[in-house]
């Protein structure tokens, strides 16, 4: 509890220390039974009713404090101190409670969220240390992360090798290691060796900043469960209260008038009074909010970031799903498993290796990644010029001042030679040199672990079509749909294709229904961004996906498209339930309220209980764990 | 131009009520408050100076809630 808190605490034992002591002193008197009264009254509400005069002063009238002064004051006047003090007072333990929970829910979140380094070891010239804030450590700089630090900033290893703990940023402890000319990223904790880094960014640019700045940004973007709220919240305590007044004035007046009965003032005036204490909004503003806080809060504490409560929301709404392959379902990591010639050629096959890496060497897509691999040789830039990359197709480049195309048979298709039809499946890179086909690389991707799992998850949650997008070729495509299970797949599509077959599904489902693209963040930026949820996967280090997307999978698991539908589904049956709960316990206390049935004590509840109730289900959804 | 202050709200109606009174401010163009991180987000007009706007955005929530505080 913090200074603001224990002051109001002391307050509220205070009061009911006095009530106690009131209930033994033996009242023969009105005047004295009102003045022992007023004591824990004020003791407890000065500050309430200093603020509803402040409120009228301000012409800010509907608020809490005023609803709540009104209501005290009336039970009072109508001889009903007891009453008046016990709402007050629950007022206070209720909004006591809220914020203390609000508190402890900040708290706990902020602690999932602990990755932020409190310092960085700058090396000095002479090899001495130096603590510093990693703000001011500048691009360059060597830094040294010792076994149970941080790594504060993104940067090279330098010397020294180690195991990183990854899970803070993704959810799972699966150890990476790291030796001389690996990049480290941010957020890892250095689990054994001493490691030194060249630091490749600044702090503020650095994953462990961008991730702390997205999940702490990304309540603000309001889903429309909240919007729906304060709107009600706006127009509902008006409407209670002018109906106040209306059950205050015009049942007395209909007796009175038209019945000939006693018009019974009292009784009514303490039924509207009833109503005022019920008319605030409370439970629902604060718990709403809170629920989606604790959700994203907690989703990214299992390695899933989303960027604002509306995707989470749109999450739980997900029936559509499609894929990208390469990266998401595969480990998009390619390896070069055969070269095979042109019975015609002269050209040996390591030559061809040659000339199809030298000429994808400017291309960060992983089929190039992987020739140069298996060339194994450093790229010497100098010997390639006019690249041109054909995006779905492949390239075109001068190596060695002969023209190269490398790409899959489209290309040749589109340049018109003719090529020879592989058996093997796989990516096929055909090469043509001048105009002449000399032959094939054979090019083959593995399914990650959990792919297969991945997608009977999202079957048990629900999903009405799972489908496969790939710019590969239809075998490679085919075969590994059926190794997963999966029945719709478009294969040989252009990135542009891609978006064209999201938006014929967007254009097939229902409104309800919303449709999630998972790709890896790479040169899908634009399917992305057109689906109703954006899903990039294996975040960690890749700055364009966490710019795409509106949900970051920290880790390449695809198993945590499922764990992130789920959490999202509980987040926001949370959020109904605390709407249906407090919306309807008050109603019916409003419709009791009217009849007479429902007291003071029944209204405190509708209030204060309510919000206590509404408040600790929302805190419920900072569990995902077992999910 | 978008910025981002620190606030202190007790309710959580009240922080919604402190975006009102900041959106509805000359010179905002749009406002967001984030009771759960405590955090006012500003995109201010174009040529608007954010400090004598910010001013005015205080002084407006204080009217609608007295007990707020935007740290500037």
């Amino acid at each position: 509890m913090n200074k603001k808190q224990k002051k109001v605490f002391l307050r509220i034992v205070a009061a009911i220390l006095c009530l106690i002591v009131i209930q033994f002193i033996p009242m023969y008197n009105g005047y004295v039974e009102f003045i022992l009264y007023m004591i824990p009254y004020f003791l407890v509400g000065y500050d309430i009713l200093l603020k509803a005069i402040k409120g009228i002063k301000n012409k800010q009238v509907f608020d809490e404090n005023f609803l709540m002064a009104v209501a005290t004051v009336g039970a009072i006047c109508l001889g009903d101190y007891k009453e008046g003090v016990a709402v007050m007072l629950f007022y206070q333990i209720g909004e006591l409670f809220q914020s203390y929970a609000v508190g402890k829910s900040r708290k706990n979140i902020s602690d999932l969220m602990d990755i932020r380094p409190d310092y960085a070891n700058v090396e000095k010239e002479g090899g001495q240390l130096e603590q510093v804030d990693p703000d001011e450590v500048e691009i360059g700089s060597i830094i040294v992360v010792q076994p149970g630090e941080k790594v504060p900033i993104d940067g090279v290893v330098v010397s020294g090798s180690t195991t990183l703990n990854t899970s803070a940023l993704t959810g799972e402890s699966v150890p990476r290691n790291a030796t001389v000319g690996d990049e480290v990223i941010s957020g890892c904790i250095n689990e054994n060796g001493l490691i030194r880094l060249k630091t490749t960014k600044e702090f503020g640019e650095s994953t462990v900043s961008k991730i702390l700045e997205l999940v702490e940004n990304a309540s603000s973007r309001k889903s429309k469960s909240e919007n729906f709220i304060s709107k009600f919240a706006r127009i509902y305590t008006p409407v209670v209260c002018y109906s106040a007044l209306a059950l205050a004035v015009l049942p007395p007046l209909v007796r009175m008038l038209f019945m000939g009965l006693s018009p019974e003032w009292g009784d009514w005036i303490l039924r509207a009074l009833t109503f005022l204490v019920i008319s605030c909004p409370c439970a629902l503003v604060i718990s709403i909010p809170l629920s989606f806080f604790a959700g994203i809060g907690g989703a990214s504490n299992a390695g899933v970031l989303v960027k604002g409560s509306n995707y989470l929301e749109t999450l739980s709404q997900v029936k559509y799903i499609v894929f990208d392959k390469t990266g998401t379902m595969t480990q998009g990591v390619f390896e070069v498993k055969e070269i095979v010639l042109d019975k015609d050629t002269q050209i040996d096959k390591e030559q061809l290796l040659d000339y199809a890496a030298l000429a994808e060497s400017y291309s960060s897509h992983p089929i190039s990644k992987s020739l140069q691999k298996a060339y194994g040789k450093k790229i010497e830039q100098g010997r390639v010029s006019d690249v041109k990359e054909i995006s779905g197709h492949g390239v075109s480049a001068v190596v060695d001042g002969r023209n190269v195309l490398a790409g899959n048979e489209k290309l040749m298709q589109q340049q018109q030679i003719s090529y020879m039809q592989p058996d093997e499946v796989g990516t096929i890179v055909h090469v043509a040199i001048d105009g002449n086909y000399i032959g094939y690389i054979v090019i083959a991707d593995l399914l990650k672990a959990t792919s297969k799992d991945a997608v009977k998850a999202l079957k048990k949650v629900g999903m009405k079509k799972i489908v496969m997008l790939t710019g590969d070729s239809k075998k490679v495509a085919d075969k590994v749909a059926t190794e997963l299970g999966i029945a719709d797949v478009y294969s040989e599509l252009l990135p542009g294709d891609k978006v064209t077959k999201v938006e014929e599904l967007l254009a097939q489902k229902s409104e309800k229904d919303k449709l999630a693209f998972v790709g890896d963040g790479i040169n899908d930026a634009p399917v992305l961004s057109r689906a109703d949820v954006g899903i990039a996967m294996g975040a960690l280090g890749a700055d364009a996906a966490i710019e795409a997307a509106d949900i970051v999978l920290m880790d390449d698991d695809p198993l945590k498209i499922a764990k992130a539908i789920k959490i999202s589904k509980k987040c926001i049956r949370i959020v109904y339930e605390n709407i249906y709960f407090a919306i309807g316990v008050k109603v019916i206390c409003l419709f009791l309220g009217a009849l007479g049935i429902a007291n003071m004590w029944a209204a405190i509840f509708a209030d204060v209980g309510v919000m206590v109730i509404a408040v600790l289900n929302a805190i419920r959804a900072l569990s995902v764990r077992k999910l | 131009m978008k910025k981002t202050y620190k606030i202190e709200v007790d309710c959580a109606n009240c922080a919604n009520k402190m975006e009102e009174a900041a959106k509805a401010t000359t010179g905002v163009k749009d406002a967001t408050v984030n009771f759960m991180t405590l955090k006012m987000i500003v995109e201010f007009e174009e040529g608007a100076d954010a400090k004598a706007v910010m001013q005015e955005v205080l002084k407006n929530c204080k009217k609608v809630e007295d007990d707020c505080e935007i740290f500037l």
